[in-house]
């Protein structure tokens, strides 16, 4: 088979366009599902670290279930399945009236997928503090809430952020399976555009590369708050 | 809810049963391809020249910046202009997921190897070892011990990641159960019966490992 090239139909209408409507649903899905997996993952994380039991297990119940599950499965399960097993009114809604059903659907769908891992990187970050921190905010008068505000998760924030910058990432990646419920985010754009042109090479170029930018600068900017936010002597990093 | 009647069942259980076992195909070959070009690609970051371990990392790196989603398009567009003739969406899926998985079980793999202290290896050699012997027999059984659990879960996130093939069409299990719940019109039922296998699949596995990771660590 030969393969005609012709570099000049990323630069043209309404491609060009395409890619960078793409670009964008990529950064408004992948921004909005990581604001809800924070929120919602280090609140199950620290579920997980509480003495309580029944929190504990409520936080385990969490992260089994959402992390047992592909992600394109749960995304079909809030798109197709919720809307009719809610009471008719509040279906119907979601169904009808909701705006942008796909992108909340997606926001939804990635972000408590990914809180889910965030969550265990969480626990982890307060695990990794050590008992002493913990009973010595006690020993010191502290309650259970002022000890996680001012002594562990201010710790644990630390401990977390390189592995929270590659579940960014993950984030960022994934956003890519809104495709699958008529998303066209960057993915689907480059591929709307082979299906149009036949140019299918030079798309998923254009697209690849923009990934590779994106994760680029999410490092470095993600570094630079590691170095910023180190606390001297706690942590030796370079 | 709506009922699925036994009818329906027996009538569609083969086709679902086979898109599982697409599934498992998919993802022991891949684990196979995906682990053999990993630990070439993690031995050539750790012992090879600078150049040979640049183009590792490069590798490495290129491929974890980008979504599984987009690897999958790439390879089902390559590799029938590559050998000049179609060919089947399993086969583009497969090399697809081998390319992708080994940069994952790279880095799993380096960081295994990279865990054993220096001394060790310093310790074999002084010993009378020779440096495959030193990594046969006291790097490696380390190594792998480090290594296992996190190796397994990946495995795990690759078997959920095989359902992604869904996007050029190859009936995998998610496949399967999408076509079959369209076709009949039981969205709700089938969906959340595929939600019930994935993750008893998934939990018991992942249990597992966690058994294992308890018994297999060093005293």
């Amino acid at each position: 088979m030969t393969y005609r090239w012709d570099w000049s139909v990323l630069v043209s209408e309404p491609y060009l366009g395409w890619l960078l409507t793409g670009l964008g649903w990529t950064l408004l899905v992948a921004g909005a599902a990581w604001v809800l997996a924070l929120a919602v993952g280090v609140t199950v994380g620290v579920l997980r670290t509480l003495p309580n039991r029944a929190a504990r297990t409520f936080g385990t119940a969490y992260v089994e279930t959402f992390r047992n599950v592909p992600l394109l499965l749960q995304l079909f399960v809030w798109y197709f399945v919720l809307p009719e097993l809610l009471p008719a009114p509040v279906g119907n809604w979601i169904k009808r009236d909701l705006p942008l059903p796909e992108y909340w659907t997606a926001v939804i769908g990635l972000g408590l997928f990914t809180a889910a891992r965030v969550a265990e990187q969480t626990r982890a970050g307060i695990q990794a503090i050590g008992r002493g921190q913990a009973m010595a905010a006690a020993a010191s008068g502290m309650t259970l809430a002022q000890s996680y505000r001012y002594i562990l998760l201010p710790i644990a924030a630390r401990n977390v952020l390189p592995p929270l910058t590659s579940e960014f990432l993950n984030v960022v990646k994934n956003s890519s399976l809104a495709l699958t419920i008529g998303l066209l985010e960057l993915t689907g754009q480059s591929r709307q555009i082979e299906s149009a042109t036949f140019h299918g090479i030079e798309a998923f170029t254009a697209a690849t590369l923009t990934y590779v930018v994106l994760t680029t600068v999410v490092i470095v900017a993600l570094r630079a708050v590691e170095r910023l936010v180190a606390i001297p002597g706690l942590m030796a990093r370079a | 809810m709506s009922d699925v009647d036994p009818d329906l069942i027996k009538a569609v259980a083969p086709f679902l049963w086979n898109g599982l076992l697409t599934s498992f195909g998919l993802l022991l070959l891949a684990m196979a391809g995906g682990g053999l070009l990993g630990t070439v690609l993690a031995v050539m970051r750790i012992a090879g020249p600078r150049p040979v371990a640049g183009l590792a990392a490069g590798y490495v790196n290129g491929l974890r910046s980008v979504p599984l989603i987009m690897v999958i398009f790439w390879f089902y567009l390559l590799v029938p202009l590559v050998i000049g003739r179609p060919i089947g969406a399993f086969t583009s899926a497969l090399v697809a997921f081998v390319i992708f998985e080994a940069a994952y079980y790279a880095e799993i793999i380096r960081a295994g190897i990279q865990s054993v202290p220096k001394q060790q290896l310093a310790a074999a050699l002084a010993s009378g070892l020779g440096p495959l012997q030193a990594y046969r027999f006291v790097i490696l059984p380390q190594a792998v011990r480090k290594m296992l659990p996190i190796l397994l879960s990946q495995s795990i996130a690759l078997f959920q990641d095989t359902s992604l093939v869904y996007v050029v069409g190859l009936h995998d299990f998610m496949t399967a159960v999408s076509v079959t719940a369209n076709r009949e019109g039981h969205l709700v039922g089938f969906y959340l019966f595929a939600v019930a296998v994935y993750f008893a699949l998934c939990f018991v596995a992942s249990q597992s490992i966690q058994l294992l990771n308890r018994q297999s660590v060093s005293p």
